[in-house]
């Protein structure tokens, strides 16, 4: 239908969980391209580049050292030029405080993150075509919510 | 000497796009998959102007058989969810492939090639977003809902409203008010 990527972008300081997260996107068969960042202050500042390339979801790891990603979720949700990037929280924890108030947020998804790989693709998978769908039905944005 | 240059290509493609439609004087917004919406439909004439326009550049409309059939398939699918006055008996696959005159197999396997999803899951995804809608903007209850939307119970339609977005219908309804008073 189209030779353009889904653009994704991930930050999380747990280098083992970005090479998985990587690995799984490869075998995906939705064009995707992922870019990774360390942690909350790196991300946050190739955002706040002018020419920055925003990508169609952000996938967030909550506890990263400097800045955390609920930090990030709120400075993204307080600036107008990202009104349209979908935010997926992933992260270790499954406490239902941690999952309601990034909703309140404004994070669209949550996820927990899995502890293998063939879950892992399954999840990144069915988050990439629901936000597929949302993109090209013309869905309200502002009802997406989704936990996995 | 030589000087070497980097292209971004979908830069290019998108600024030109952009231009072109800018000549065309149509509103409009580029939803940056290769697809451009329009406000109104386009006249015959705005249409051909397009198409010379962007000509030049090897750019053209798509006008391939299978996205406009797997177009109208959806347009079947919404107008049968959200139009609930007209009450429809038959199975929705019978539905389908009555109004759209091909067989259902053929449909189906169409669908999920150009949409990465099939069609059961296109209509659940649509009932729920209505679900969703007239939960927030027409304050019905979920047994109102379920009987709207042809549910065979309240526990399905919620059962089914949790295997699509992970959360109960009355955690979504709590968390879209809590942003609504955090203006978020």
């Amino acid at each position: 239908m189209n030779d353009n990527y889904t653009h994704i972008i991930l930050a999380d300081d747990d280098e083992d969980d970005r090479l998985f997260f990587e690995d799984a996107f490869e075998e995906l068969k939705m064009a995707t391209k992922v870019n990774t960042y360390n942690d909350g202050v790196y991300l946050m500042d190739y955002l706040n580049k002018k020419d920055a390339i925003i990508p169609h979801i952000l996938f967030l790891d909550l506890n990263m050292p400097r800045k955390s990603g609920k930090e990030c979720l709120i400075e993204i949700k307080n600036n107008d030029r990202f009104k349209d990037l979908v935010i997926a929280i992933y992260s270790t924890s499954a406490s239902e405080e941690d999952i309601e108030d990034t909703f309140v947020q404004g994070a669209n998804i949550y996820i927990k993150k899995p502890s293998d790989f063939k879950k892992l693709k399954k999840i990144l998978s069915s988050v990439v075509t629901t936000n597929w769908q949302y993109h090209t039905n013309g869905l309200n944005r502002s009802n997406f919510l989704l936990r996995l | 000497m030589k000087v070497f240059i980097k292209f971004n290509f979908n830069a290019v493609c998108a600024k030109v796009l952009q231009e072109k439609l800018d000549v065309l004087g149509v509103k409009h917004t580029i939803s940056g998959f290769g697809e451009v919406d329009f406000t109104k439909e386009l006249t015959i004439e705005k249409r051909e102007k397009l198409i010379e326009l962007l000509a030049p550049y090897d750019i053209e409309i798509v006008e391939d058989h299978k996205s406009i059939l797997v177009q109208k398939i959806k347009d079947t699918i919404i107008d049968m969810v959200y139009n609930t006055d007209t009450e429809i008996t038959i199975k929705s696959s019978t539905y389908l492939s009555q109004k759209l005159g091909h067989s259902y197999g053929y449909l189906a396997n169409l669908f999920s090639e150009v949409t990465y999803t099939s069609i059961e899951n296109f209509i659940i995804l649509q009932k729920i977003e209505y679900t969703k809608h007239l939960i927030l903007n027409e304050n019905l209850s979920l047994t109102e809902i379920a009987f709207k939307l042809n549910y065979s119970s309240v526990a399905h339609l919620s059962t089914q409203f949790k295997n699509t977005t992970g959360i109960t219908p009355s955690a979504f309804q709590r968390i879209i008010a809590k942003r609504k008073e955090l203006n978020i």
